[in-house]
């Protein structure tokens, strides 16, 4: 069998008919107990097993998934990765995230086409400018990658914006961190979900968490549709769900879920080559290189858990593409969807023991997962194995609402997540 | 392939002959052509090259499914489906993903390496040394079409908005019965369909319908619609059922007109989709020439043109012999391949019964198909049927659930969904509508082709996307097996097409493979839009002001005749400063003549919210940070109002004009917010009977006289009130007469001088500014921009909401600890300023910077650090900064860690990797006792 | 885009109405009383329900504060209730 993947193998195998492929990973059986258990097959949940196995050598592990591997936000994001974040607790948490990233694909023997193409985010006003500045002093100071781009700079790397200054949101320049760019998300979780399987950790999928098996005030596991698990150690990753397992779990969360909609246009010959966001439209872009336009925009207005899109926001969203590219009035838009996005008070996320011992958080991510799935569970791993916060997820403990420390983001720098 | 024209055509008219060119070369056609037709009747047989492989591809469809006919319209769109655009003379299109031509691609070699680039072999190599040295050639060998950067076309799209009581979806026999029983049953009815003409199959399979043939009868059931005011809508496809039953149409324009968008919301929606035809799954089964049998029937009907002279019809069901009939009648020689053992034989055909294809080949098109017998039949043409797949994206879309029909080999409709009902092939129902027609149904009789595993040949399941079934067998060995992981390693259904024609083969190939049954293997998730819809049609009108359209001044043509400079402040288009020469110049010397005499300030925007009523003043003691309740009446009170998370939501100067009526001035961008914010705290808290809001920030217009002239002016102007500084001190208010109307006058000041805030009746501004600008003269009045203001109350250190606050601030920062230490009542967010937070030492403080450096003004933005072991440390950041006309040096504010305990301290602040040193002073860098508000 | 009933003005457009958090999050009153705990709670901690939802919404063209139960995966809304008449003790937001 072909177990390890390069462009030999690849050769090799296509001398006989690709038939000596290994499986991605296993379908294993649950056991009845595991020393950590964790719930939720997405990227956070796989990298949080990955990382136990491969960095505090815990291999009696299970990642249970009530669906299938990545189906949830990770499968349906727009696979952006950046670290352009205002505060230094923002910055060192996503800036782990990107360094992991850039060797992830060799770490995981994985192609995860991370393409540090790089994100500019606009600023249509001399007031924004002044906003943009001091966010690039921000990222400069933490240690980050930032550049202040004028408005020549943004036309070099975007020749087909309108940058007329008699546009609606006429461009002034914008915030530039060339770090930044996509990777292909389902590749990030099945390389994870590969390689933890490979370290010997269970993924089970189609199993689905009825509830909590609570005893003397701890969790002690779950009982599933496929049985009872119990665990030293559980831990709960289910963007997009958080609120309804707290609820079995018998607490509430400081978490308000929407739809987070994006959209593709058919597939084109290259015409973006970065990332783009722009405030004033409200709409961000990029090119996937399979030549599609993924395009997105902010949350749907109203709370929500269906997956569906709507045709307001899409409006919208797409308005605004057209407003920076006219010329994109000739493409079209080929497919629409949405995920269920955590939305916690400051937008970031919760990384942390909950109110139920024994019972450990990722979520709250918001818009903003994909891009820190290294991070996340990376961090998850350390809290799991060790009992004790590494120091950059300690800021984001769920006692920061009661402190009142939030990080928000959007307050500090005036540009949501 | 050797297509020809024959007789007919019911679509196209031979009196008006065309030409247009294809990848330059030049093809005939009539109109009523689809570009589609009339390749196809020119002899055109290679049409496009395949994503991945560029292998040569031919039509294989005559509607929105056509996976492999997509063209770039010059001038126009990209990824165009040659099936859905309509020749036209002088029309060029080019075939995408293929240089110079489709026939003759210089890519065409990749096929030969297909073995080594099977599904998802990205993923397994390009790591070392890194993908980003192979991504770009990757990326400029993927995509299809290709936009041309200076094009803006298509124009702008209408949309409409439109109620109905009945949306139906699909104008052929199902829909246009259930369409005329809905009008006939007094229904406002809606009825679309995607082709140009309504009908549906009736126009290319033959059928009698209440005595009449089948397209007259979809004719008249049109015309007895349109007459009864029914809306029928040709060339429109509704791509999306959204919630609460509000359907997405697009309607196609023709003739250069653009598309328009309808967004219908009906209280019932009938879907009469239809069902696309499936290939058969055999070696090489992508080859041109190879066309569906239903496909093969439009352009025979409706176009005229046969899609071969020795044509093999091969069928796993017994919709396709009306193909082959048609076409022997048309003269073609035609075998007809049963894959049933059973099938009846008509009259006149060569049936072929038991047998399936093995393998087609030929060099660029299909010449001869290998039976499972062993026997080789010559042929130009293999029109296949794998079964029909009824279209039931709409039906997903609102939320329905699905249900395998073994008989039909199909997904259905299942559980109904409230107000939507499904009807005809869409519902898997192939005969013609109950009760309608006469004679038998069509009889699907269908048994399964399926796709087998371990085949030698190579069975194309995704045509565009070059997904075999090999691809679907080694992603099931690699696991892959859930059907969303199928479709996302493998691309199966994910090209333009959304697999309309691959899904259900490639289902039951998993299937097969994992040893389940098809409905255990499930679909896909189906999403909007149904076919791809142009992004000009969503867009609409929205583009430049439309898209956000800028709240204007009252007096924006008075600004301009005055020679203003405008910009957009919190969506506010406002005067940025007056005259021409150089911004910078402009904006110093309205500052500096504001100080010297009097300026006129419009300032309208700014919030003017009523409270009203014997508990007005305990509610606002409620919203602000303050006390207000002790204000005299009368008098006016600067303050904060918070968020319950206790940050600094907005500020602004409340006006008491009597026991029981005040006037919140809040920022001009917070208006709605805190209109919002006030009524729902009255209704929830507050006895509603006791108190009331009224927003009247758009009935009235704010002019300010501001300078040590003001007064002057004012008494010049005549306000029937006395300015004397006993009755109408600063910060105090008093009702004054303008032209017949109340005009409210306040003493607030945000430039640190006298100041008068003029408020009158909107469609009073213009007189009144005109008056002010008349006898300001004799006083120098100055007209003051919003730039120079902001220089003004700058050198006061007065503050800006959103510049120098952020959404962390709290009012301590500011040093405003009064009303939390003292206050006896709640307000909001009070709970949150004794949290571990907001009593940290650390804060950001508000304070004024002093450049000491001597390298002038500190940029805006610019963080003070201080370093901890050799790494920077952020300590805040500039929020303001100016040349201070009046001081004649650099000032600034920020907000700096512990700024209020470190007065005189020196700092370094840097900005894009250069270092300043600046000073820690009082915010207030201009009189600073205040003397100038009442000089 | 959905369409929510105002118990003043009818079915209107989802773009008109402001989300006002969870029906019955009662506002601690008495701050110096009030825990940390409990004061996030009120602040931050939410219902969130997947499935039936009991919640405040404003009709921001009437000003309209109510009631509405509604499900939040197929979007269903089962009714709505003026504070007034039949909101009840439960309607308050705060």
């Amino acid at each position: 069998m072909t177990r390890h993947y390069s462009a030999l193998s690849l050769l090799k195998e296509g001398l006989r008919s690709q038939q000596g492929w290994q499986q991605a990973w296993r379908s294993p059986e649950p056991k009845p107990r595991y020393d950590i258990l964790i719930i939720g097959g997405g990227g956070h949940g796989l990298a949080t097993a990955y990382y136990l196995a491969k960095a505090h050598n815990i291999r009696n592990i299970a990642v249970i998934e009530k669906g299938w591997l990545g189906g949830g936000n990770t499968g349906r994001n727009t696979t952006v990765v950046r670290s352009n974040y205002f505060f230094p607790e923002s910055t060192a948490l996503y800036d782990l995230a990107l360094r992991l990233y850039e060797t992830l694909g060799r770490d995981l023997n994985y192609n995860i086409m991370l393409s540090q193409r790089g994100i500019v985010t606009l600023a249509h006003s001399e007031a924004e400018m002044e906003m943009a500045a001091r966010t690039v002093n921000a990222m400069q100071i933490n240690g980050t990658d930032a550049e202040l781009f004028g408005v020549d700079e943004v036309r070099r790397v975007l020749p087909l914006l309108n940058v007329s200054p008699e546009a609606r949101y006429p461009v002034f320049g914008g915030v530039w961190q060339g770090r930044a760019g996509t990777a292909r998300h389902d590749a990030v979780a099945w390389g994870y979900a590969r390689a933890a399987d490979r370290l010997g950790v269970d993924i089970i999928q189609s199993c689905e968490v009825e509830e909590f098996l609570i005893e003397g005030g701890r969790c002690r596991g779950v009982k599933t549709s496929r049985g009872e698990i119990r665990a030293e150690r559980t831990a709960m990753v289910v963007a997009g769900h958080s609120s309804h397992l707290a609820a079995k779990a018998g607490f509430r969360l400081p978490i308000t879920s929407y739809a987070l909609q994006a959209c593709v246009s058919e597939p084109i010959k290259p015409v973006l080559d970065t990332v783009v966001l722009s405030p004033g439209t409200g709409t961000y872009a990029s090119q996937s290189d399979k030549g599609e336009l993924v395009i997105g925009g902010a949350l749907d207005r109203v709370p929500s858990y269906g997956q569906r899109g709507n045709l307001p926001m899409l409006e919208g969203v797409v308005s605004g593409l057209l407003e920076m590219f006219p010329s994109f009035r000739q493409l079209r838009l080929m497919r629409q969807w949405a995920g269920i996005v955590d939305v916690t008070p400051d937008s970031s996320p919760i990384l942390g023991e909950s109110p139920l011992p024994g019972l450990f958080l990722n979520c709250g991510w918001g818009t903003g997962g994909f891009k820190a799935i290294p991070a996340g569970g990376t961090l998850l791993a350390h809290l799991l194995a060790t009992g004790k916060h590494h120091d950059i997820s300690r800021p984001f403990d769920p006692d920061r609402f009661a402190r009142g420390r939030l990080i928000d983001e959007a307050a500090g720098s005036g540009i949501a997540h | 392939m050797t297509a020809w024209r024959t007789e007919g055509g019911t679509a196209i008219d031979r009196t008006r002959p065309l030409r247009f060119t294809f990848d330059g070369r030049s093809v005939a056609g009539f109109a009523g052509d689809t570009v589609a037709s009339a390749l196809l009747a020119g002899g055109v047989s290679i049409v496009g090259r395949s994503f991945k492989y560029h292998r040569p591809r031919g039509l294989w469809g005559a509607g929105v499914e056509e996976p492999n006919a997509l063209l770039d319209i010059a001038g126009g769109m990209p990824n165009t489906r040659a099936t859905q655009v309509l020749a036209a003379d002088g029309l060029a299109v080019r075939s995408v993903n293929a240089e110079p031509s489709a026939e003759k691609d210089r890519h065409a070699f990749l096929d030969a390496f297909s073995r080594f680039i099977p599904a998802a072999f990205y993923y397994k190599t390009f790591m070392f040394p890194d993908w980003h040295l192979f991504e770009p050639r990757i990326r400029q060998m993927a995509g299809l079409g290709t936009l041309d950067g200076a094009v803006r076309a298509p124009a702008f799209a209408e949309q409409v908005n439109h109620h109905c009581d009945v949306l139906v979806v699909g104008a052929g026999p199902a829909g246009l019965a259930a369409a005329r029983d809905a009008l006939r049953a007094g229904r406002r009815v809606v009825l679309c369909d995607d082709g140009r003409q309504a009908g549906g199959s009736l126009l290319f399979r033959a059928a009698t319908i209440e005595g009449k043939p089948g397209a007259a009868w979809a004719a008249d059931v049109v015309s007895e619609l349109e007459q009864a005011g029914a809306l029928v809508l040709a060339g429109t496809t509704a791509f999306g059922i959204y919630d609460h039953h509000l359907a997405g149409l697009n309607q196609k324009g023709e003739g250069g007109a653009p598309d328009r968008l309808w967004r219908v919301r009906a209280k019932s929606i009938v879907l009469a989709t239809g069902a696309i035809e499936r290939p058969l799954p055999f070696g090489n089964n992508d080859l041109p020439g190879i066309m569906s049998a239903e496909a093969a029937l439009v352009y025979l009907r409706r176009f005229g043109v046969a899609a071969g002279r020795r044509v093999v019809v091969a069928t796993n069901n017994g919709l396709a012999y009306e193909t082959a009939q048609a076409l022997s009648a048309a003269g073609a020689d035609v075998t007809v391949v049963d894959y049933r053992a059973d099938a009846p034989s008509p009259e006149g055909l060569r049936v072929l019964t038991g047998r399936t294809i093995v393998k087609a080949s030929g060099r660029g098109a299909v010449s001869a198909v290998r039976l499972s017998d062993g026997s080789v039949l010559e042929a130009d043409a293999v029109l296949a049927s794998g079964g029909f797949t009824p279209t039931v994206h709409l039906y997903c879309q609102a939320q329905g659930k699905l249900d395998w029909r073994d008989d039909i080999l199909a997904f259905v409709p299942g559980r109904p969904v409230e107000g939507v009902e499904v009807v005809g092939a869409a519902a898997g129902d192939f005969s013609l509508p109950a009760g309608l027609a006469e004679g038998a149904g069509q009889d699907l009789g269908i048994v399964a082709a399926w796709p087998k595993s371990r085949a030698k040949e190579r069975v194309w399941i995704d045509l565009q996307n070059d997904v075999t079934a090999k691809d679907v067998e080694l992603a099931v060995r690699e696991n892959f097996v859930s059907v969303e992981h199928l479709k996302r390693y493998t691309t199966l259904g994910m090209a333009t097409d959304q697999g309309k024609t691959s899904n259900v083969n490639g289902l039951a190939l998993v299937a097969e493979l994992t040893g389940r049954r098809i409905p255990e293997v499930g679909t896909t998730t189906y999403r909007p839009p149904f076919t791809p819809v142009p992004l000009a049609s969503f867009a609409g009108a929205r583009s430049g002001t439309r898209m956000s359209p800028l709240r204007r001044l009252p007096l924006e043509r008075e600004h301009r005749a005055d020679g203003a400079t405008f910009r957009e402040y919190g969506g506010w288009l406002r005067p940025a400063f007056y005259g021409s020469g150089a911004p910078e110049d402009r904006i110093q010397a309205e500052a500096t003549a504001t100080r010297a005499g009097v300026a006129l300030f419009d300032g309208s925007p700014l919030g003017k919210i009523e409270v009203v009523g014997p508990d007005a003043g305990s509610f606002l003691d409620f919203i602000y940070y303050n006390t207000m309740s002790t204000l005299a009446p009368g008098r006016c009170r600067y303050g904060f109002i918070l968020s319950e998370a206790g940050n600094i939501y907005d500020d602004g100067v409340l006006v008491r004009l009597d026991e029981n009526r005040f006037v919140v001035s809040c920022s001009s961008s917070h208006v709605a917010g805190v209109h919002a914010l006030l009524e729902e705290w009255r209704q929830d808290r507050f006895d509603r009977r006791r108190v009331f809001i009224h927003n009247a920030t758009a009935e009235m217009a704010t002019l300010t006289v501001t300078g040590p002239q003001s007064r002057a002016l004012l008494e010049a102007i005549g306000l029937g009130l006395d300015l004397d500084d006993a009755a109408l001190p600063h910060m105090a208010v008093a009702m004054g007469r303008f032209e017949g109307q109340a005009a409210r006058i306040a003493r607030v000041s945000f430039t640190g001088e006298r100041s008068y805030e003029l408020s009158v009746p909107a469609d009073h501004a213009a007189s009144l500014w005109s008056r002010l600008r008349r006898e300001g003269q004799a006083f120098g009045a100055t007209l003051l921009g919003l730039e120079a203001l902001m220089v003004l109350r700058a050198e006061k250190g007065y503050i800006v909401i959103g510049k120098d606050t952020d959404g962390t601030s709290r009012p301590m920062d500011f040093g405003l600890t009064a009303p939390l230490e003292r206050k006896k009542v709640e307000f909001i967010g009070r709970r949150s300023l004794v949290t571990e937070d907001a009593a940290r030492p650390d804060r950001r403080q508000f304070v004024g910077l002093e450049a000491i450096d001597g390298a002038g003004v500190l940029p805006t933005g610019a963080h003070g650090i201080e370093h901890l072991a050799g790494t920077p440390r952020s300590l805040g950041y500039v929020t303001s900064s100016y040349f201070s006309p009046a001081l004649q040096r650099p000032i600034a504010l920020g907000l700096i860690e512990r700024g209020l305990d470190r007065m005189g301290d020196i700092i370094e602040l840097q900005h894009l990797r250069e270092v300043r040193r600046a000073r820690i002073v009082a915010a207030c860098a201009f009189d600073a006792e205040g003397g100038r508000l009442h000089a | 885009m959905q369409l929510f009933p105002c118990p003043f003005c009818g079915p209107r457009s989802e773009t008109e109405f402001h989300f006002g958090g969870d029906a019955g999050n009662r506002r601690p009153e008495g701050f110096r009383a009030v825990t940390d705990g409990e004061w996030a709670a009120y602040l931050h901690d939410r219902n969130n329900p997947r499935g039936a939802a009991n919640e405040i919404w404003m009709h921001m063209t009437c000003g309209e504060v109510f009631r509405m139960e509604r499900d939040t995966v197929h979007h269903g809304v089962a009714q709505a209730f003026a504070l007034l008449e039949g909101g009840g003790d439960d309607g308050l937001a705060h």
